[in-house]
């Protein structure tokens, strides 16, 4: 006799081993919704005047709040294992420290 | 006997037996990503590295349409969330709904790949090839390498559509579109980071001497 109950199994919440539930599908639309405003500022922010004085640090924190968002929910770091999350700081971290060595040895953007 | 479809934590907590407690493929996966950062890195610094040490035009500001690479940003990100709808139905059990996110996921990277393919055409047009000048060889090798992972995850995504037709993704299985998934909401930060320092981050003014 299966001790699988599908009726019970299909009302819980869909929680993952190794990390908790994943998000709802409206959560994810939500999250998509938040990336596209973000991503809208960007463009508007890139065509005002006043702000051409701080575009860059602007560009960088937009750009940095939609890849955190990316990766903790649609990757579902957040959820998950942090095990993956060390895997992948580890790759980011040396990609990070490549690009600063960059910008400041060779004075890119000075 | 239980034939009927389980939720997908059943086939996760199956790789319990590996010494990590964690499924072998989804770290494997992360550790490609891991290294695929670092790959992107090396490019973007490149770019960020010669996009200013052209001595013959054209340059970015004649070249880059801000609006048309704006649109394709936002097809990037549709992608990402009609992926991870696919992940979510196939969760719940609803193959044929994840089968139609799949496919809309791979329609919007189609979408995101002729619109580089038509953007290279009209620089090309422009007068920037891939060896005119320091700025087109790093933009194109690295928007291009960009555009190469977009490609190898559509395929991905039709391949898993097939196999979908085929009664092989099933929700037990559903680790398959998740690791598909991870690829291809990678391939979107990486998006996300070329959009903003290769297209919104002004450049300096050309060096002078021709």
């Amino acid at each position: 006799m299966a001790d699988t109950h599908v009726d019970e199994q299909e009302a819980a919440p869909p929680a993952r081993a190794h990390g908790g539930r994943h998000p709802s599908p409206k959560e994810y639309i939500r999250i998509a919704v938040i990336l596209a405003v973000i991503t809208a500022a960007e463009v508007v922010v890139y065509y005002v005047e006043g702000v051409q004085e701080f575009l860059v640090p602007i560009l960088f924190a937009f750009s940095a709040l939609k890849f955190a968002l990316v990766v903790l929910w649609f990757m579902h770091l957040k959820f998950d294992s942090k095990t993956y999350a060390r895997f992948f700081l580890m790759g980011l971290a040396g990609a990070i420290t490549l690009f600063l060595i960059v910008l400041i040895t060779l004075e890119v953007w000075t | 006997m239980a034939t009927v479809a389980q939720p997908a934590e059943h086939a996760v907590t199956e790789h319990a037996e590996t010494s990590t407690g964690l499924p072998s493929t989804k770290l494997a996966i992360w550790l490609f990503l891991a290294s695929d950062c670092l790959l992107f890195g090396a490019l973007i610094s490149t770019y960020v590295l010669y996009r200013n040490a052209s001595t013959v035009g054209p340059f970015p500001s004649d070249v880059f349409d801000i609006p048309y690479t704006s649109v394709s940003s936002f097809v990037l990100l549709a992608s990402s969330l009609t992926m991870v709808l696919a992940l979510a139905a196939l969760q719940r059990g609803d193959v044929a709904r994840s089968r139609v996110w799949l496919l809309a996921t791979a329609m919007l990277g189609l979408t995101f790949v002729g619109g580089q393919v038509y953007e290279f055409t009209t620089f090309v047009e422009e007068g920037l090839g891939l060896s005119t000048n320091m700025f087109g060889t790093s933009f194109y090798v690295l928007t291009g390498f960009h555009g190469a992972h977009v490609t190898v995850g559509i395929l991905m995504l039709l391949t898993l559509v097939a196999l979908s037709f085929g009664g092989r993704i099933t929700p037990e299985g559903s680790e398959s579109v998740e690791l598909v998934g991870l690829y291809w909401h990678f391939v979107d930060i990486v998006w996300i980071a070329i959009f903003t320092i290769v297209y919104l981050i002004p450049t300096n003014p050309p060096a002078a001497g021709g």
